[in-house]
């Protein structure tokens, strides 16, 4: 009995000197708590999120790493609910906010509020603008590029791009169009020859092409915002048309339809888009500014790309219906965190 | 009992703001500070405006349905014309007080349906905030924000202003000679036109009045936020109904209590963090904060049942 606990009692010293000597100057955050307040759940993204959230801080709890790992969702997909909320969970004492937000600068008094009480807020996705949260934003911008810097790299000598747009009048469309105007501009080999809005549905964009596809040159390439890329596919095999080089975004049935299309006749493309899990990643840099960490206030959330070599095993790991997913660890974090230092 | 509590029908929402208080500290006792108290009750403060409003339209038996899009807008304004210049803002801010009361006016005058009327507005007030401030944004004016995030001695803001909305509306609506008109056009339309009185004029006093406290509803709402949304306050539509009959307040016969309306605010505005707090799951939230409005109802129609066969 004794010799056992001295035994456990060694192990535990053990183990937590491993820790220690693995975060040297960090301080230890096993009894901290962190909650997540989230403002939807009512798509699969949504969803994927909450159980990325829930498997990863999950682990972390029953490892010790923090104390409670909570998540909140409001009941109605609104900034006042969600300010409330916000304030609800400063009263229940947490240490740490994770917050994917309903509005960019609707909560920055809860925020406030927050902050002042010393609770450390980290939004991410739906990134607020309150100067006293760190931001995990997405650069849609550059996803919009990367697209255009493939088809570079796939088509030297250039040649005509249809474009799918999201939905009009939503700041994520325009963000990604603006990056593949710029990718554009870099690449003068390209040209758009024609735009179309597929409101990141595979259907409203398999409409959309049929619709425009009889007027358009022959296309070489499709960039796209995700969602939309294996309606694209479906309306140029309708029309009996070459099939270019369709950029996807990691939706599964986008994937199987590569997948389909690279064993018949060696299809290549590439699929980008931002991974559910980038929740967890948020877990970990509250973690890190928790354990003492210094992280810049402003981190960019890294895409999860599909390329011809991850695509059967990231479609394997991917349930029908949903998008390709991938869960941060400690480790990710503490890289994204160095590398937007080097970027400073 | 039943007559006593049907004498004083302001005691039933103070009761149940009480138990609800009491419940929601025993369940986190952080709560139980001047802090605490303010982060409980402080988004309450546009809450409690909204329903006052709210109550305005009530009380001349009409219902407004627009009153969510129209403090959104007001929290647009706010943001963006009050803050940058404050002369067009203040202007701007007036003339949709002035519109709300043009609006009772019509309503009255070519007896239309306010319900179907004020949906059509909410519809109109939408969109001029999406015009006003198309993307969120917008900062909240410096006085503003240092109003409401003042620190008052002995009690917390949040308490403060409810106490003030609830006095201030008490002495209009329930002291003075043109609140207790204002409560005669929703008892009795018809004998307050004949004792001499305009009935449009009076309906547009109703609705202008709302008009006034769905614009400090909308500027303290901006003062907590510090920026807007065109969407920021869709929700004070149903809650300000809600709050106006939590507290004691009827759809129809001009019976409204202003005092009871803030507490029904409140009261809803707790009932919202008592539940986070219990960890409910959000699938069951709304169904749970609709249970304990029933819940006050039955309470509410049992003491009215008693009080009716007691004579």
């Amino acid at each position: 009995m004794t010799i056992s606990r001295l035994l456990l009692g060694a192990a535990a010293i053990a183990v937590s000197a491993g820790v220690a000597s693995a975060e040297s100057h960090l301080s230890e955050t096993s009894d901290m708590r962190i909650a997540l307040s989230n403002n939807y759940a009512g798509n699969s993204w949504r969803q994927a999120m909450l159980q990325s959230w829930e498997e990863v801080a999950g682990k972390a709890v029953e490892n010790g790493v923090v104390a409670a790992a909570d998540a909140y969702t409001t009941s109605e997909n609104q900034a006042t609910e969600q300010a409330a909320q916000i304030q609800n969970l400063i009263l229940q004492g947490y240490d740490a906010i994770v917050l994917n937000a309903a509005s960019p600068t609707a909560l920055n008094g809860a925020v406030r509020a927050a902050c002042d009480a010393g609770v450390v807020v980290v939004s991410f996705d739906g990134v607020v603008t309150e100067p006293c949260a760190w931001r995990i934003a997405v650069d849609f911008q550059q996803m919009g590029r990367e697209q255009v810097e493939y088809l570079a790299t796939r088509l030297p000598d250039g040649g005509n791009l249809l474009e799918i747009r999201g939905l009009a009048g939503v700041f994520v469309d325009d963000e990604i169009h603006a990056g593949i105007q710029a990718g554009v501009e870099a690449n003068p080999q390209f040209e758009i020859v024609g735009s179309v809005h597929g409101d990141w549905a595979q259907d409203v964009a398999q409409k959309a092409v049929a619709g425009i596809l009889p007027s358009l040159p022959e296309i070489d390439g499709v960039v796209t915002q995700g969602g939309d890329g294996y309606g694209a596919a479906q309306a140029f095999e309708a029309a009996g048309r070459d099939m270019p080089i369709i950029v996807l975004g990691n939706r599964q049935d986008e994937m199987k339809w590569w997948a389909e299309m690279r064993d018949e006749s060696g299809y290549e493309t590439l699929s980008l888009s931002i991974a559910p899990g980038v929740a967890t990643l948020a877990f970990w840099v509250s973690q890190q500014i928790l354990a003492g960490a210094e992280v810049p206030k402003d981190l960019t959330v890294p895409f999860l790309k599909v390329t011809q070599d991850t695509l059967d095993e990231t479609l394997a790991a991917t349930p029908e219906g949903s998008v390709a997913n991938v869960l941060y660890s400690q480790e990710d974090a503490q890289k994204v965190i160095a590398d937007a230092k080097e970027a400073m | 009992m039943g007559q006593f509590l049907s004498r004083h029908r302001i005691l039933l929402p103070v009761f149940s703001l009480a138990v609800l208080l009491a419940a929601t500290f025993y369940m986190q006792p952080r709560a139980m500070s001047y802090f605490g108290i303010n982060l409980l009750f402080n988004l309450a403060v546009p809450i409690a405006l909204a329903t006052v409003a709210q109550m305005m339209i009530m009380m001349v038996n009409d219902i407004d349905l627009s009153l969510g899009t129209f403090v959104s807008l007001v929290a647009c304004v706010t943001a963006t014309f009050l803050n940058d210049s404050p002369l067009l803002g203040v202007l701007i801010l007036a003339a949709l007080i002035l519109t709300y009361a043009g609006m009772g006016a019509v309503i009255h005058a070519l007896d239309l349906p306010a319900i179907v009327v004020t949906l059509g507005m909410s519809f109109v007030w939408g969109g001029l905030a999406l015009f006003v401030l198309p993307s969120p944004g917008g900062t909240s004016p410096g006085w503003l924000r240092a109003l409401m995030t003042v620190k008052p001695p002995l009690m917390p803001m949040a308490v403060v202003a409810s106490i003030l909305i609830a006095l201030v509306t008490h002495f209009l609506i329930i002291r003075s000679g043109i609140g207790t008109v204002l409560r005669g056009v929703g008892g009795n339309a018809r004998s307050v036109a004949r004792a001499g009185w305009s009935v449009v004029r009076l309906k547009a006093l109703a609705y202008g009045l709302s008009g006034l406290f769905g614009v400090l509803s909308g500027m303290a709402l901006v003062g907590l936020t510090t920026s807007a949304d065109a969407n920021i306050a869709l929700r004070y539509t149903l809650l300000s109904i809600a709050g106006v009959i939590l507290g004691g307040g009827e759809f129809i016969g001009g019976k409204v209590s202003p005092v009871g309306a803030v507490i029904g605010a409140l009261t809803l505005a707790l009932a919202a963090s008592f539940l986070s707090f219990m960890r409910l799951s959000p699938d069951w939230q709304i169904g749970a904060q609709g249970a304990i409005l029933i819940l006050v109802l039955t309470a509410r129609l049992i003491f009215a049942r008693r009080e009716n066969a007691t004579g």
